[in-house]
């Protein structure tokens, strides 16, 4: 698409350059002879309503409609641009002007500024489009400072500033790259707006009435429509097939300059950073026989596009227990984590096995089905607390809405039970957690609210995807102690995912190892740390940096 | 005493949100040195004011008062010229390999960045990526074809660049898988050894900062409260705290810390 719409931005943008040479005629010489007169040897579209050549007129007049749209964009670029790099880059003072400056200039009315300027600095086109400049870069300014401000903060540049480049050199090597693409889909846009905003002043007969523009044309014909209706349409075309190859150009440009996806991704890993032991033939890690009532997954194979990344995985959790699923990151523990809670991304699928949680068979289950499981049997507790919470919302409406749904509450029932359960997990002034945004609140906070949140439904599996590894040592330490205690009393089975083999000493009563999308080794917690049986685990074990109580 | 680098009383705050707020106290006086060779530790929870000052040494954030002097010389305000030119003495590795590398430059272009214009860059990025075990070939590739421990391993290499006295390492290792936590440490130690270079080494972990650290500072609420030998006893309350917060790799030793834990009684 953003090819044909290339193309023919390229043929109009020709011929009206050539328009000498394509078309012989002079776009003012007129001759009321051939008034309103149809195509003619050497006036292929014809006459105007002053027997002028239509041809001629369309190719002039694009000419200074273009060019009109073009020194808009490059007063709005040059303002715009480097204004906003400015800003974004250093902030402070001329950011909080050019701030106000921007703010003002987009909220006056263009086509009033425009009327106006006319009356002053008279009706040139070309002046109108200097103004018509000024106030489309703010556009620019937003864009580029927005983007900039954003990649001020990322980390390689504050690399490259301790590496002692110069602020100049910065913004030249890691800045302008970043904002390039966004640029050049708004000059695409901007340039149709430009065209457009020219074409409606010249059509109300605001523009410079003695230069052919495409938006004369447009009035000149609107005023013979009665007499000769087809004069609208050579303008009309020329207008609308720029202004659509523009917008249809942009659009192309977005898919292609903004979407990484859409570019060929070479993985190729140089060294493998971790010694690889001799592979040992998966073990069967749970007989095919006894299956555990709660949570029992036998031969579960997760496939991507690209390939499977969990393979014959099985588990069982009882209830009553702590299952620690340990592994590094691409071990495949998450993803097996959220088959279980059947929320695996779009792309993914369960291919194979059996998954039951409570004795239902949970692959294939219908979505709505699973929904309903999930509110009920089984619960989940996120890694990162504070992305869980919707900032918009109190802490106390996102426990209470999906009760009064959930459980069919009233209003009021609810909210005492989301108190309690704020209570329950161990918060002192449940109230003013139960009214505060979730700005206000800690990371252990929050990760107490989902916790309170998931025990909200009662439910009889409880599925946490390393629910501290976001947490301080001392916030983790209570958290892990929350959670042993909420499992005893309510005799609940967990799922713990997790890469911390001392959250697994201090909580699981088994452990299950996975490597590479397999389960390489399970038992229980203490023979598993402590007479590891796999190579890997034996590694993994070995990998952990010594802390000696004193 | 011949100190690398000393900071004494060390302010620095924040404007506070909105008109006239009060500004946020992040370090309220922090006094510490790191000799030649040495590695100092500093160790703190989230909001403790630990990376704040590793960015305060480097320039990254504006110093309210107290004074940083390193090899010598007064640098708590040194202008930007001056700072460009200790970025030769003076560098960082940052904690997150994701976004610390510029995701659309090869790696050999990261690395030749800091040696922009002087002679023999390309070979001394070979020498580089030769120091921290990547192949040569690493240099024509993109940060994302790497995992995490490659990433670091550049990000270290970059540092590296131009053979400054002083790296500060922000939380390093904290995104990385354990068995490459161990390995990206070992390559940190066995660099120290080869150049003697001194590291500020910023971490929540105190298991890795033990790994790592001659010396260790404890913080809290933009204070020290305590500072300690790598291997010595703590004595207050709060690093004692921390120290057994951390979960051991052990179900009998985790039992006992954890109700060693609980007993201490602190808030």
């Amino acid at each position: 698409m953003k090819w044909i719409s290339g193309l023919v931005l390229g043929l109009i943008v020709l011929a009206v350059l050539l328009a000498p040479v394509i078309s012989p005629a002079g776009p003012d010489v007129s001759s009321l002879r051939h008034a309103f007169e149809g195509p003619a040897p050497g006036h292929p579209l014809g006459f105007d309503s002053a027997g002028r050549d239509i041809l001629a007129r369309l190719l002039y007049g694009g000419q200074n409609t273009l060019g009109g749209a073009l020194i808009a964009l490059l007063v709005a670029l040059a303002l715009g641009i480097p204004s906003g790099l400015l800003a974004g880059y250093y902030g402070g003072w001329f950011d909080a002007a050019a701030g106000w400056l921007v703010n003002l200039v987009m909220a006056l009315p263009a086509m009033v500024v425009l009327l106006a300027s006319r009356a002053i600095l008279g009706s040139t086109v070309w002046v109108l489009m200097v103004v018509l400049g000024f106030l489309i870069a703010p556009s620019f300014h937003r864009l580029v400072r927005g983007i900039v401000a954003g990649v001020r903060g990322e980390l390689y540049v504050d690399a490259a500033r301790v590496s002692g480049l110069s602020d100049a050199r910065i913004i030249w090597r890691h800045v302008l790259i970043v904002v390039r693409a966004p640029i050049i889909i708004q000059i695409a846009l901007v340039a149709g707006i430009a065209i457009g905003l020219q074409a409606g002043l010249e059509f109300l007969g605001i523009g410079s009435g003695d230069t052919p523009t495409w938006g004369a044309m447009l009035n000149e014909a609107f005023k013979n429509m009665q007499r000769d209706p087809v004069l609208m349409l050579w303008p009309g075309l020329a207008l609308g097939l720029t202004s659509g190859a523009l917008v249809l150009l942009a659009a192309g440009l977005r898919d292609t300059l903004e979407d990484p996806g859409s570019r060929p991704r070479t993985v190729t890993p140089a060294v493998p950073t971790a010694v690889t032991p001799a592979v040992t033939p998966a073990a069967p890690t749970a007989g095919p026989g006894e299956r555990a009532a709660l949570l029992s997954v036998r031969d579960l194979a997760v496939a991507y596009p690209s390939g499977e990344v969990v393979h014959n995985v099985g588990l069982d959790v009882h209830a009553g227990e702590i299952l620690g699923l340990v592994g590094e990151s691409g071990s495949g523990k998450t993803q097996t984590a959220f088959s279980i809670l059947g929320i695996l991304p779009e792309t993914g699928r369960v291919s194979r096995g059996s998954i039951t949680v409570d004795g239902t068979e949970i692959v294939g289950l219908p979505e709505k089905r699973h929904r309903e499981l999930r509110g009920t049997v089984v619960a989940y507790i996120p890694q990162e607390p504070m992305s869980n919470l919707d900032p918009a919302f109190t802490v106390g409406s996102q426990l209470v809405e999906p009760m009064r749904v959930k459980l069919r509450l009233g209003r009021a029932q609810a909210v005492r039970k989301a108190l309690d359960l704020l209570s329950l997990v161990e918060i002192r002034d449940p109230r003013r957690v139960f009214d505060s945004y979730p700005h206000e609140i800690s990371g252990g906070m929050a990760q107490r609210v989902l916790i309170a949140g998931a025990m909200s439904c009662e439910p009889k599996l409880l599925i946490a995807d390393e629910p501290t590894t976001a947490l301080d040592v001392r916030v983790q330490a209570e958290v892990l102690g929350l959670l042993r205690r909420l499992q005893r009393d309510n005799g609940l089975g967990v799922l713990l995912v997790t890469h911390n083999l001392g959250v697994v000493a201090d909580l699981c009563d088994r452990v299950a190892v996975m490597r590479e999308g397999r389960i390489v080794e399970t038992g229980t917690a203490r023979q598993v740390l402590h007479t590891p049986r796999d190579p890997y685990t034996r590694m993994l074990l070995d990998a952990v940096l010594p802390l000696e109580v004193t | 005493m011949n100190a690398l680098l000393t900071v004494e009383d060390l302010r620095v705050s924040y404007p506070g949100r909105g008109w006239r707020a009060p500004r946020t106290q992040v370090l309220r006086g922090i006094d510490l040195s790191v000799a030649p060779g040495e590695t100092l530790g500093l160790v703190g929870e989230s909001g403790s004011g630990k990376t704040t000052v590793g960015r305060a040494v480097l320039g990254l954030v504006p110093v309210e008062s107290g004074t940083i002097t390193f090899g010598g010389e007064r640098i708590e305000h040194a202008p930007r010229r001056r700072r460009r030119e200790l970025a030769r003495d003076l560098q960082v590795i940052f904690q997150d390999p994701y976004t610390s590398l510029n995701p659309s430059r090869t790696v050999g272009d990261t690395l030749a960045e800091p040696l922009l214009g002087m002679p023999g860059a390309r070979a001394r990025v070979a020498t580089l990526l030769e120091r921290v075990h990547l192949p040569a070939d690493a240099a024509s590739r993109l940060p994302r074809e790497f995992s995490g421990g490659q990433r670091q391993r550049v990000a270290i290499a970059r540092a590296l660049a131009i053979g400054p006295r002083l790296i500060v390492c922000d939380e390093p290792v904290s995104a990385l898988d354990l068995t490459t936590q161990k390995t990206v440490l070992d390559l940190l130690r066995e660099i120290q050894e080869q150049t003697g270079v001194s590291y500020l080494f910023v971490s929540h972990d105190l298991a890795v900062v033990r790994f790592v650290s001659d010396r260790i500072a404890v913080l809290r609420d933009g204070r020290i409260v305590e500072e300690l030998g790598a291997r010595g006893e703590p004595a207050h309350p709060y690093t004692r705290s921390l120290l057994l917060a951390a979960p051991v790799a052990d179900v009998a030793e985790q039992r006992a810390r954890r109700q060693a834990f609980m007993s201490l009684d602190l808030k």
